[in-house]
Protein backbone atom coordinates (compact mmCIF):
# COMPACT_ATOMS: atom_id res chain seq x y z
CA UNK A 1 0.00 0.00 0.00
CA UNK A 2 1.66 3.48 -1.29
CA UNK A 3 0.06 4.88 1.23
CA UNK A 4 2.17 3.74 3.92
CA UNK A 5 5.03 3.89 2.60
CA UNK A 6 6.88 2.94 5.94
CA UNK A 7 4.56 -0.19 5.82
CA UNK A 8 5.74 -1.10 1.97
CA UNK A 9 8.81 -3.35 2.27
CA UNK A 10 6.75 -6.68 2.45
CA UNK A 11 7.09 -7.61 5.96
CA UNK A 12 5.07 -10.70 5.78
CA UNK A 13 1.84 -11.46 7.70
CA UNK A 14 3.53 -10.07 10.81
CA UNK A 15 2.50 -6.80 9.95
CA UNK A 16 -1.68 -5.95 10.82
CA UNK A 17 -3.51 -4.07 8.47
CA UNK A 18 -5.95 -1.78 9.53
CA UNK A 19 -9.50 -3.92 9.51
CA UNK A 20 -10.97 -2.54 6.41
CA UNK A 21 -8.13 -1.09 4.64
CA UNK A 22 -9.22 -3.14 1.96
CA UNK A 23 -12.76 -1.12 1.58
CA UNK A 24 -13.05 2.49 0.28
CA UNK A 25 -11.96 5.38 1.83
CA UNK A 26 -15.00 6.87 3.54
CA UNK A 27 -13.32 10.43 3.90
CA UNK A 28 -9.95 11.62 1.49
CA UNK A 29 -8.80 15.27 2.10
CA UNK A 30 -5.90 16.01 -0.55
CA UNK A 31 -3.61 19.10 -0.59
CA UNK A 32 -5.23 21.24 2.22
CA UNK A 33 -3.42 24.87 2.51
CA UNK A 34 -4.41 27.03 5.00
CA UNK A 35 -3.37 30.59 5.78
CA UNK A 36 -4.16 32.88 8.51
CA UNK A 37 -2.35 36.07 7.62
CA UNK A 38 1.15 34.98 7.90
CA UNK A 39 0.78 31.78 9.75
CA UNK A 40 0.69 28.52 7.33
CA UNK A 41 -1.73 26.51 9.55
CA UNK A 42 -2.25 23.52 7.33
CA UNK A 43 0.54 23.22 4.64
CA UNK A 44 -0.24 20.55 1.85
CA UNK A 45 -2.04 18.24 4.60
CA UNK A 46 -3.59 15.05 3.13
CA UNK A 47 -5.85 12.51 5.28
CA UNK A 48 -7.61 9.08 4.44
CA UNK A 49 -10.09 7.47 6.74
CA UNK A 50 -10.97 4.13 5.92
CA UNK A 51 -14.85 2.90 7.38
CA UNK A 52 -14.89 1.38 10.94
CA UNK A 53 -11.23 3.07 11.74
CA UNK A 54 -10.27 5.19 14.16
CA UNK A 55 -7.56 7.91 13.19
CA UNK A 56 -5.61 9.59 16.31
CA UNK A 57 -4.11 13.28 15.20
CA UNK A 58 -1.87 13.84 17.29
CA UNK A 59 0.58 17.25 17.65
CA UNK A 60 1.62 20.04 19.84
CA UNK A 61 -0.27 23.32 20.69
CA UNK A 62 -0.65 25.10 17.00
CA UNK A 63 0.56 22.25 15.43
CA UNK A 64 -2.83 22.95 13.16
CA UNK A 65 -4.62 19.33 14.41
CA UNK A 66 -7.73 21.55 15.44
CA UNK A 67 -7.74 23.49 12.25
CA UNK A 68 -7.82 20.18 10.02
CA UNK A 69 -10.76 18.97 12.04
CA UNK A 70 -12.62 21.91 11.93
CA UNK A 71 -11.89 21.74 8.04
CA UNK A 72 -13.65 17.97 8.28
CA UNK A 73 -16.61 19.73 10.30
CA UNK A 74 -16.75 22.23 7.43
CA UNK A 75 -16.38 25.15 9.40
CA UNK A 76 -13.73 26.86 7.63
CA UNK A 77 -13.00 26.58 3.92
CA UNK A 78 -8.96 25.62 3.10
CA UNK A 79 -7.35 28.36 0.89
CA UNK A 80 -6.96 25.17 -1.74
CA UNK A 81 -7.77 21.76 -1.15
CA UNK A 82 -9.85 19.18 -1.90
CA UNK A 83 -12.63 17.01 0.39
CA UNK A 84 -14.60 13.98 -0.06
CA UNK A 85 -16.61 11.92 2.00
CA UNK A 86 -18.61 8.37 0.76
CA UNK A 87 -21.84 9.19 1.57
CA UNK A 88 -24.68 8.64 -0.21
CA UNK A 89 -25.90 12.12 -2.33
CA UNK A 90 -22.54 13.41 -2.01
CA UNK A 91 -19.81 14.17 -5.00
CA UNK A 92 -17.31 16.69 -5.63
CA UNK A 93 -15.51 18.58 -3.59
CA UNK A 94 -17.54 19.27 -0.26
CA UNK A 95 -15.41 22.52 -0.06
CA UNK A 96 -17.35 24.02 -2.92
CA UNK A 97 -20.75 23.61 -1.26
CA UNK A 98 -22.94 26.46 -0.19
CA UNK A 99 -23.35 27.28 3.49
CA UNK A 100 -26.86 25.67 3.43
CA UNK A 101 -25.39 22.52 2.29
CA UNK A 102 -22.82 22.20 4.34
CA UNK A 103 -24.96 22.73 7.52
CA UNK A 104 -27.43 20.15 5.97
CA UNK A 105 -24.50 17.67 5.51
CA UNK A 106 -22.58 18.37 9.00
CA UNK A 107 -26.37 17.77 10.85
CA UNK A 108 -27.05 14.64 8.90
CA UNK A 109 -23.85 12.69 8.31
CA UNK A 110 -20.95 14.64 10.54
CA UNK A 111 -21.10 14.24 14.37
CA UNK A 112 -18.58 16.23 16.63
CA UNK A 113 -17.75 16.14 20.43
CA UNK A 114 -15.75 19.34 21.41
CA UNK A 115 -13.10 19.90 24.03
CA UNK A 116 -15.43 22.78 25.76
CA UNK A 117 -18.98 21.58 25.82
CA UNK A 118 -20.12 25.26 25.60
CA UNK A 119 -19.27 25.24 21.85
CA UNK A 120 -21.33 21.58 21.41
CA UNK A 121 -24.34 22.25 23.71
CA UNK A 122 -27.17 24.89 24.28
CA UNK A 123 -26.67 25.30 28.18
CA UNK A 124 -29.46 26.24 28.98
CA UNK A 125 -31.84 23.94 27.31
CA UNK A 126 -32.49 20.15 28.57
CA UNK A 127 -29.59 17.83 27.82
CA UNK A 128 -32.53 15.26 25.47
CA UNK A 129 -33.23 18.94 24.32
CA UNK A 130 -29.66 19.69 23.27
CA UNK A 131 -29.60 15.41 21.46
CA UNK A 132 -33.29 16.32 20.14
CA UNK A 133 -32.21 19.76 18.34
CA UNK A 134 -30.25 17.41 15.73
CA UNK A 135 -32.74 15.59 14.77
CA UNK A 136 -35.04 19.00 14.15
CA UNK A 137 -32.60 20.07 11.90
CA UNK A 138 -32.75 17.29 10.10
CA UNK A 139 -36.29 17.85 9.90
CA UNK A 140 -38.05 15.41 12.39
CA UNK A 141 -41.85 17.12 13.90
CA UNK A 142 -42.85 14.38 16.15
CA UNK A 143 -42.64 15.18 19.45
CA UNK A 144 -42.73 11.43 20.38
CA UNK A 145 -40.16 10.55 18.16
CA UNK A 146 -38.15 13.31 19.14
CA UNK A 147 -38.43 11.74 23.06
CA UNK A 148 -37.21 8.20 22.41
CA UNK A 149 -34.27 9.24 19.63
CA UNK A 150 -33.27 11.58 22.66
CA UNK A 151 -33.19 8.66 24.51
CA UNK A 152 -31.47 6.06 22.60
CA UNK A 153 -28.56 8.31 22.06
CA UNK A 154 -28.18 9.10 25.29
CA UNK A 155 -28.63 5.47 26.29
CA UNK A 156 -25.44 4.02 24.13
CA UNK A 157 -23.49 6.92 24.91
CA UNK A 158 -24.05 5.48 28.78
CA UNK A 159 -25.76 8.90 30.22
CA UNK A 160 -27.66 8.39 33.08
CA UNK A 161 -31.28 8.17 31.78
CA UNK A 162 -32.72 9.98 35.06
CA UNK A 163 -30.95 12.84 34.54
CA UNK A 164 -31.68 13.34 30.54
CA UNK A 165 -33.85 16.51 31.18
CA UNK A 166 -31.49 18.03 33.20
CA UNK A 167 -29.70 21.47 31.98
CA UNK A 168 -26.04 20.70 30.82
CA UNK A 169 -24.60 23.36 33.33
CA UNK A 170 -25.97 21.59 36.17
CA UNK A 171 -24.13 18.47 35.06
CA UNK A 172 -20.65 17.32 35.30
CA UNK A 173 -17.65 17.52 33.30
CA UNK A 174 -18.07 13.92 32.21
CA UNK A 175 -21.33 14.45 31.78
CA UNK A 176 -21.12 17.22 29.31
CA UNK A 177 -19.08 15.37 27.59
CA UNK A 178 -21.80 12.16 27.01
CA UNK A 179 -24.53 14.53 26.05
CA UNK A 180 -22.23 16.02 23.39
CA UNK A 181 -21.37 12.29 22.70
CA UNK A 182 -25.26 11.56 22.34
CA UNK A 183 -25.69 14.66 20.31
CA UNK A 184 -23.40 13.44 17.69
CA UNK A 185 -24.36 9.81 17.31
CA UNK A 186 -27.91 10.67 17.25
CA UNK A 187 -28.47 10.43 13.35
CA UNK A 188 -25.83 7.79 13.15
CA UNK A 189 -23.27 9.86 11.61
CA UNK A 190 -20.55 8.70 8.75
CA UNK A 191 -18.14 10.29 10.66
CA UNK A 192 -17.43 11.21 14.17
CA UNK A 193 -15.33 13.82 14.83
CA UNK A 194 -13.77 14.12 18.58
CA UNK A 195 -11.81 17.47 19.36
CA UNK A 196 -9.78 16.46 22.58
CA UNK A 197 -13.23 15.46 24.06
CA UNK A 198 -11.38 14.30 27.11
CA UNK A 199 -9.22 16.54 28.17
CA UNK A 200 -9.83 18.84 31.25
CA UNK A 201 -11.66 15.65 32.66
CA UNK A 202 -9.94 14.02 35.75
CA UNK A 203 -7.82 11.29 34.67
CA UNK A 204 -10.92 8.22 36.07
CA UNK A 205 -13.92 10.10 34.61
CA UNK A 206 -11.34 10.30 31.06
CA UNK A 207 -11.03 6.09 31.45
CA UNK A 208 -14.93 6.33 31.58
CA UNK A 209 -15.38 8.38 28.87
CA UNK A 210 -12.48 6.67 26.64
CA UNK A 211 -14.28 3.18 27.72
CA UNK A 212 -18.06 4.69 26.36
CA UNK A 213 -16.43 5.98 23.31
CA UNK A 214 -14.45 2.71 22.94
CA UNK A 215 -17.82 0.62 23.37
CA UNK A 216 -19.61 2.67 20.83
CA UNK A 217 -16.76 1.79 18.09
CA UNK A 218 -17.02 -1.63 18.76
CA UNK A 219 -20.84 -2.29 18.53
CA UNK A 220 -21.52 0.39 15.76
CA UNK A 221 -18.57 0.52 13.61
CA UNK A 222 -18.44 3.81 14.03
CA UNK A 223 -15.60 6.20 11.87
CA UNK A 224 -13.78 8.23 14.15
CA UNK A 225 -11.44 11.00 13.82
CA UNK A 226 -9.63 11.95 17.27
CA UNK A 227 -7.74 15.00 18.05
CA UNK A 228 -5.53 14.63 20.99
CA UNK A 229 -1.91 15.90 22.54
CA UNK A 230 -2.48 13.09 25.01
CA UNK A 231 -0.62 9.93 23.90
CA UNK A 232 -2.36 8.03 26.06
CA UNK A 233 -5.63 8.43 24.54
CA UNK A 234 -4.44 8.39 20.85
CA UNK A 235 -2.80 5.04 21.84
CA UNK A 236 -6.09 3.60 23.76
CA UNK A 237 -8.25 4.56 20.83
CA UNK A 238 -6.56 5.00 17.72
CA UNK A 239 -5.96 2.42 14.97
CA UNK A 240 -4.26 4.61 13.22
CA UNK A 241 -1.74 7.36 14.05
CA UNK A 242 -1.31 10.85 11.94
CA UNK A 243 1.51 13.17 13.34
CA UNK A 244 0.90 16.87 12.96
CA UNK A 245 4.21 19.62 13.76
CA UNK A 246 3.91 23.15 12.27
CA UNK A 247 0.90 21.85 9.87
CA UNK A 248 2.45 19.30 8.10
CA UNK A 249 2.18 15.41 8.40
CA UNK A 250 5.56 14.61 9.46
CA UNK A 251 4.39 10.86 10.30
CA UNK A 252 1.64 8.59 9.49
CA UNK A 253 1.03 4.94 10.16
CA UNK A 254 -0.46 2.09 12.36
CA UNK A 255 -1.05 3.11 15.86
CA UNK A 256 1.64 0.41 17.51
CA UNK A 257 4.02 1.30 15.06
CA UNK A 258 3.77 4.85 15.36
CA UNK A 259 4.27 4.43 19.16
CA UNK A 260 6.93 1.42 19.15
CA UNK A 261 8.89 2.02 15.98
CA UNK A 262 9.03 6.03 15.45
CA UNK A 263 10.80 7.45 12.41
CA UNK A 264 10.69 11.13 12.63
CA UNK A 265 12.71 12.77 15.24
CA UNK A 266 10.03 14.65 16.43
CA UNK A 267 7.82 11.64 17.12
CA UNK A 268 10.73 9.89 18.58
CA UNK A 269 10.64 12.76 20.94
CA UNK A 270 7.07 12.97 21.45
CA UNK A 271 6.77 9.44 22.38
CA UNK A 272 9.82 8.73 24.70
CA UNK A 273 8.74 12.35 26.33
CA UNK A 274 5.38 10.11 27.45
CA UNK A 275 6.78 6.69 27.86
CA UNK B 1 -44.53 69.11 -22.99
CA UNK B 2 -44.98 69.29 -19.49
CA UNK B 3 -43.53 71.92 -17.26
CA UNK B 4 -42.48 70.09 -14.11
CA UNK B 5 -44.40 72.27 -12.03
CA UNK B 6 -47.80 71.03 -13.27
CA UNK B 7 -47.02 67.73 -11.80
CA UNK B 8 -46.15 68.70 -8.37
CA UNK B 9 -48.81 69.78 -5.61
CA UNK B 10 -48.46 73.83 -4.41
CA UNK B 11 -46.40 74.46 -1.22
CA UNK B 12 -48.03 73.73 2.00
CA UNK B 13 -46.76 73.91 5.51
CA UNK B 14 -47.58 70.57 6.29
CA UNK B 15 -47.41 67.29 4.23
CA UNK B 16 -50.89 65.71 4.28
CA UNK B 17 -50.88 62.92 7.56
CA UNK B 18 -48.10 63.74 9.16
CA UNK B 19 -45.20 61.81 7.74
CA UNK B 20 -43.47 63.68 5.37
CA UNK B 21 -43.96 62.54 1.23
CA UNK B 22 -40.67 60.90 0.96
CA UNK B 23 -40.85 58.90 4.37
CA UNK B 24 -44.18 57.82 3.25
CA UNK B 25 -43.17 56.72 -0.40
CA UNK B 26 -40.09 54.76 1.57
CA UNK B 27 -42.90 52.90 3.63
CA UNK B 28 -45.08 52.17 0.53
CA UNK B 29 -41.72 50.56 -0.62
CA UNK B 30 -41.34 48.70 2.21
CA UNK B 31 -44.76 47.16 2.74
CA UNK B 32 -45.03 46.39 -1.35
CA UNK B 33 -42.05 43.67 -0.51
CA UNK B 34 -43.56 42.69 2.59
CA UNK B 35 -46.52 42.22 0.64
CA UNK B 36 -44.21 40.25 -2.25
CA UNK B 37 -42.85 37.97 0.43
CA UNK B 38 -45.36 37.09 3.01
CA UNK B 39 -43.56 36.52 6.57
CA UNK B 40 -40.14 38.19 5.67
CA UNK B 41 -39.22 41.50 7.43
CA UNK B 42 -38.57 44.04 5.35
CA UNK B 43 -36.48 47.05 7.07
CA UNK B 44 -37.30 50.55 6.92
CA UNK B 45 -36.36 53.91 8.54
CA UNK B 46 -38.79 54.58 11.08
CA UNK B 47 -39.20 57.87 11.44
CA UNK B 48 -40.09 60.11 14.59
CA UNK B 49 -43.78 60.33 15.34
CA UNK B 50 -45.01 62.72 18.42
CA UNK B 51 -45.22 59.33 20.61
CA UNK B 52 -42.56 57.41 22.27
CA UNK B 53 -40.55 54.31 20.77
CA UNK B 54 -42.12 51.18 21.96
CA UNK B 55 -45.94 52.69 22.29
CA UNK B 56 -47.26 51.84 18.64
CA UNK B 57 -44.77 54.33 16.13
CA UNK B 58 -44.40 51.49 13.85
CA UNK B 59 -48.53 51.44 13.49
CA UNK B 60 -48.97 54.47 13.49
CA UNK B 61 -46.62 55.23 11.14
CA UNK B 62 -47.81 53.06 8.72
CA UNK B 63 -51.57 53.99 9.08
CA UNK B 64 -50.52 57.42 8.79
CA UNK B 65 -49.40 56.02 5.16
CA UNK B 66 -52.31 54.40 4.04
CA UNK B 67 -54.69 56.69 5.59
CA UNK B 68 -56.71 58.99 3.63
CA UNK B 69 -59.41 61.44 4.18
CA UNK B 70 -62.46 59.05 3.57
CA UNK B 71 -60.93 56.01 5.87
CA UNK B 72 -62.18 55.44 8.65
CA UNK B 73 -59.87 54.28 11.52
CA UNK B 74 -60.06 52.04 14.62
CA UNK B 75 -57.26 52.13 17.09
CA UNK B 76 -57.51 48.66 19.56
CA UNK B 77 -55.27 48.81 22.45
CA UNK B 78 -55.62 45.27 24.37
CA UNK B 79 -59.02 44.67 22.84
CA UNK B 80 -60.24 47.97 24.03
CA UNK B 81 -60.96 51.37 22.09
CA UNK B 82 -61.20 53.45 24.81
CA UNK B 83 -57.60 53.31 26.61
CA UNK B 84 -55.48 56.04 27.22
CA UNK B 85 -52.92 55.07 23.90
CA UNK B 86 -55.84 53.71 21.97
CA UNK B 87 -57.62 57.14 22.53
CA UNK B 88 -54.59 59.22 21.56
CA UNK B 89 -53.60 57.54 18.92
CA UNK B 90 -56.58 57.69 17.45
CA UNK B 91 -57.21 61.25 17.69
CA UNK B 92 -53.95 62.15 16.33
CA UNK B 93 -55.00 59.72 13.40
CA UNK B 94 -58.43 62.01 13.19
CA UNK B 95 -56.94 65.26 13.93
CA UNK B 96 -53.51 65.18 11.14
CA UNK B 97 -55.87 63.06 8.22
CA UNK B 98 -59.17 64.39 8.59
CA UNK B 99 -60.19 60.61 8.90
CA UNK B 100 -62.96 59.57 11.02
CA UNK B 101 -62.20 57.62 14.20
CA UNK B 102 -64.27 54.86 15.14
CA UNK B 103 -64.79 51.99 17.88
CA UNK B 104 -66.88 49.70 15.48
CA UNK B 105 -65.16 46.91 13.60
CA UNK B 106 -67.46 46.42 10.94
CA UNK B 107 -66.95 50.46 9.76
CA UNK B 108 -63.23 50.57 10.09
CA UNK B 109 -61.22 50.35 7.09
CA UNK B 110 -58.03 51.09 9.00
CA UNK B 111 -57.31 49.21 11.75
CA UNK B 112 -54.44 49.79 14.16
CA UNK B 113 -54.48 47.09 16.62
CA UNK B 114 -51.79 46.49 19.86
CA UNK B 115 -52.37 42.86 21.55
CA UNK B 116 -56.03 41.80 20.10
CA UNK B 117 -57.49 40.82 16.43
CA UNK B 118 -61.18 41.45 16.56
CA UNK B 119 -63.31 38.58 17.17
CA UNK B 120 -65.80 39.67 14.06
CA UNK B 121 -64.56 38.28 10.86
CA UNK B 122 -62.56 41.31 8.76
CA UNK B 123 -63.47 41.59 5.47
CA UNK B 124 -61.33 42.14 2.16
CA UNK B 125 -61.60 46.09 2.32
CA UNK B 126 -60.13 46.31 5.59
CA UNK B 127 -56.64 46.60 6.49
CA UNK B 128 -55.26 45.33 9.90
CA UNK B 129 -51.75 46.98 11.54
CA UNK B 130 -50.58 45.13 13.93
CA UNK B 131 -47.87 47.11 16.47
CA UNK B 132 -45.13 44.75 17.21
CA UNK B 133 -42.47 45.16 19.90
CA UNK B 134 -40.12 42.74 18.87
CA UNK B 135 -40.38 41.21 15.36
CA UNK B 136 -37.85 38.86 15.47
CA UNK B 137 -39.15 35.31 16.92
CA UNK B 138 -35.43 33.93 16.80
CA UNK B 139 -34.35 36.58 18.98
CA UNK B 140 -34.79 33.77 21.87
CA UNK B 141 -32.64 31.56 20.24
CA UNK B 142 -30.04 33.37 18.09
CA UNK B 143 -29.39 36.90 20.04
CA UNK B 144 -27.38 37.34 16.75
CA UNK B 145 -29.24 39.59 14.74
CA UNK B 146 -26.84 38.57 11.41
CA UNK B 147 -26.75 34.90 12.15
CA UNK B 148 -30.94 35.10 13.07
CA UNK B 149 -31.96 36.18 9.02
CA UNK B 150 -29.07 33.73 8.01
CA UNK B 151 -31.05 31.01 9.84
CA UNK B 152 -34.06 33.05 8.04
CA UNK B 153 -32.53 32.79 4.75
CA UNK B 154 -31.63 28.95 5.58
CA UNK B 155 -35.72 28.38 6.99
CA UNK B 156 -33.31 26.76 9.40
CA UNK B 157 -36.15 27.06 12.28
CA UNK B 158 -35.68 23.81 14.08
CA UNK B 159 -34.42 25.87 17.18
CA UNK B 160 -37.89 27.06 18.02
CA UNK B 161 -39.16 24.03 18.01
CA UNK B 162 -36.64 22.91 20.63
CA UNK B 163 -38.20 25.93 22.27
CA UNK B 164 -41.42 24.21 21.90
CA UNK B 165 -40.07 20.63 23.19
CA UNK B 166 -38.28 22.23 26.12
CA UNK B 167 -41.76 23.55 27.24
CA UNK B 168 -43.48 20.25 26.96
CA UNK B 169 -40.70 18.32 28.63
CA UNK B 170 -40.35 20.92 31.76
CA UNK B 171 -44.33 21.93 31.82
CA UNK B 172 -46.03 19.16 29.97
CA UNK B 173 -47.48 21.28 27.25
CA UNK B 174 -46.69 24.28 25.35
CA UNK B 175 -46.38 27.57 27.66
CA UNK B 176 -45.98 30.02 24.86
CA UNK B 177 -48.75 32.14 25.77
CA UNK B 178 -48.75 35.69 23.16
CA UNK B 179 -46.30 36.19 19.90
CA UNK B 180 -46.48 32.21 18.91
CA UNK B 181 -44.15 31.84 16.07
CA UNK B 182 -45.91 30.50 12.69
CA UNK B 183 -44.81 29.75 9.37
CA UNK B 184 -46.21 31.91 7.04
CA UNK B 185 -46.65 30.88 2.99
CA UNK B 186 -44.68 27.92 3.86
CA UNK B 187 -41.39 29.88 4.09
CA UNK B 188 -41.19 32.73 6.79
CA UNK B 189 -41.81 31.79 10.47
CA UNK B 190 -42.55 35.20 11.77
CA UNK B 191 -43.64 36.79 15.76
CA UNK B 192 -46.93 37.68 15.01
CA UNK B 193 -47.05 40.60 17.73
CA UNK B 194 -48.37 39.92 21.53
CA UNK B 195 -51.57 38.28 20.02
CA UNK B 196 -52.95 35.62 21.97
CA UNK B 197 -52.56 32.54 20.44
CA UNK B 198 -56.44 32.89 20.44
CA UNK B 199 -56.21 35.36 17.72
CA UNK B 200 -53.60 33.34 15.45
CA UNK B 201 -55.72 30.86 13.70
CA UNK B 202 -57.51 34.31 11.97
CA UNK B 203 -54.87 35.00 10.28
CA UNK B 204 -54.80 31.79 8.00
CA UNK B 205 -56.68 32.37 4.95
CA UNK B 206 -57.84 35.74 5.90
CA UNK B 207 -59.46 37.73 3.50
CA UNK B 208 -57.85 41.15 4.93
CA UNK B 209 -54.33 42.09 4.63
CA UNK B 210 -52.34 42.08 7.68
CA UNK B 211 -49.68 44.31 8.16
CA UNK B 212 -47.15 44.27 10.86
CA UNK B 213 -44.52 47.08 11.77
CA UNK B 214 -42.08 47.46 14.38
CA UNK B 215 -41.22 51.13 15.38
CA UNK B 216 -38.38 50.73 17.44
CA UNK B 217 -36.68 47.65 15.65
CA UNK B 218 -37.42 49.24 12.11
CA UNK B 219 -38.91 46.07 10.13
CA UNK B 220 -42.20 45.71 8.36
CA UNK B 221 -43.75 42.40 7.42
CA UNK B 222 -46.82 41.57 6.34
CA UNK B 223 -50.02 38.70 5.95
CA UNK B 224 -51.10 38.89 2.39
CA UNK B 225 -54.88 38.25 2.22
CA UNK B 226 -55.33 34.12 1.02
CA UNK B 227 -52.41 33.28 2.88
CA UNK B 228 -51.13 30.53 5.02
CA UNK B 229 -50.35 30.94 8.40
CA UNK B 230 -49.39 27.57 10.56
CA UNK B 231 -48.73 28.00 14.10
CA UNK B 232 -45.49 26.05 14.91
CA UNK B 233 -46.49 22.36 16.53
CA UNK B 234 -45.40 19.06 16.67
CA UNK B 235 -47.18 16.74 14.32
CA UNK B 236 -48.17 14.83 17.08
CA UNK B 237 -49.11 17.68 19.28
CA UNK B 238 -51.47 19.29 17.80
CA UNK B 239 -51.83 23.43 18.56
CA UNK B 240 -54.24 24.45 20.99
CA UNK B 241 -55.49 27.67 21.64
CA UNK B 242 -56.69 29.39 25.23
CA UNK B 243 -59.47 27.51 26.75
CA UNK B 244 -61.86 30.19 26.90
CA UNK B 245 -64.75 28.46 25.15
CA UNK B 246 -66.72 28.12 28.11
CA UNK B 247 -65.48 31.02 29.71
CA UNK B 248 -68.67 33.80 29.82
CA UNK B 249 -68.52 37.62 29.95
CA UNK B 250 -70.12 39.02 33.69
CA UNK B 251 -71.17 42.12 31.41
CA UNK B 252 -72.75 40.93 28.59
CA UNK B 253 -73.65 36.71 29.23
CA UNK B 254 -72.27 36.47 26.30
CA UNK B 255 -69.75 32.73 25.67
CA UNK B 256 -66.90 31.20 23.12
CA UNK B 257 -64.82 34.27 23.07
CA UNK B 258 -60.95 35.63 24.11
CA UNK B 259 -61.94 36.92 27.64
CA UNK B 260 -60.19 39.08 29.94
CA UNK B 261 -59.77 37.80 33.90
CA UNK B 262 -60.88 40.14 36.37
CA UNK B 263 -59.87 39.00 39.56
CA UNK B 264 -62.61 39.83 42.62
CA UNK B 265 -61.19 40.48 46.19
CA UNK B 266 -62.67 37.22 47.18
CA UNK B 267 -59.99 35.79 45.50
CA UNK B 268 -62.29 34.51 42.41
CA UNK B 269 -62.58 36.39 39.31
CA UNK B 270 -64.78 37.04 36.66
CA UNK B 271 -64.11 37.29 33.28
CA UNK B 272 -65.68 39.84 30.65
CA UNK B 273 -64.97 40.34 26.38
CA UNK B 274 -61.31 41.77 25.48
CA UNK B 275 -62.92 42.80 22.33
CA UNK B 276 -65.06 45.56 24.19
CA UNK B 277 -66.59 46.87 21.76
CA UNK B 278 -67.76 43.60 20.08
CA UNK B 279 -69.38 43.26 24.47
CA UNK B 280 -70.86 47.10 24.01
CA UNK B 281 -72.93 45.61 20.66
CA UNK B 282 -73.70 42.49 22.47
CA UNK B 283 -74.84 44.30 25.62
CA UNK B 284 -77.24 46.61 23.40
CA UNK B 285 -78.05 43.95 21.25
CA UNK B 286 -79.67 42.05 24.41
CA UNK B 287 -81.20 45.26 25.71
CA UNK B 288 -83.33 45.47 22.01
CA UNK B 289 -81.65 47.93 20.08
CA UNK B 290 -81.16 46.43 16.34
CA UNK B 291 -77.25 46.62 16.10
CA UNK B 292 -75.46 44.83 13.85
CA UNK B 293 -72.89 41.82 14.72
CA UNK B 294 -70.23 40.82 11.73
CA UNK B 295 -69.99 37.34 11.48
CA UNK B 296 -67.42 36.13 13.64
CA UNK B 297 -64.11 34.02 13.33
CA UNK B 298 -64.88 31.82 16.46
CA UNK B 299 -68.50 30.22 16.83
CA UNK B 300 -69.12 28.26 19.84
CA UNK B 301 -65.87 28.77 21.04
CA UNK B 302 -64.28 27.08 18.02
CA UNK B 303 -62.94 28.42 14.74
CA UNK B 304 -65.08 28.49 12.06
Amino acid sequence: MTLYPMDAPAQGPTRDLPRLMSAAPILSMTGINRRFGTVVALQDVSATVYPGEVLGIVGESGSGKSTLLRMMNLEDSPDSGDYRLAIPGSAGNLFDLDRYARRMLCARHIGIVYQNPHLGLLMENSSSGNVAERLLIAGERRFSVLRSRAREALDASEFPLERMDARPVELSGGMQQRVQLAKAIALEPALLLLDEPTTGLDVSVQALVLDTLKRLQRDRAITMVLVSHDLGVIRTMADRVMVMRKGRVVEEGLADQIFQDPQHPYTQALVHAKL
Amino acid sequence: MTALGELTRPWQAMSYGFLDPSAKRELRRAMLKAVAVPGCQIPYASREVPMARGWGTGGLQVTLTLVNPGSVVKVIDQGADDSVNAVSIRQFVEKVTGARGTWDTQEATILQSRHRIPEERLREDQILVLQVPNPEPLRPVQPNMSVARQMHADADYGRLWLVLYEQIVRSGRIMQGASYPAMVNDRHVMTPSPIPRWDLPKLNMARHLTLLSAGREKRIFAVPPFTRVEPLAFADIPFRVEDHASLVCHRSGVTGFFMNEIPQAGGDSRHELSDSHFGIKAIRRAEGEAVEIGATWYRNGAMS
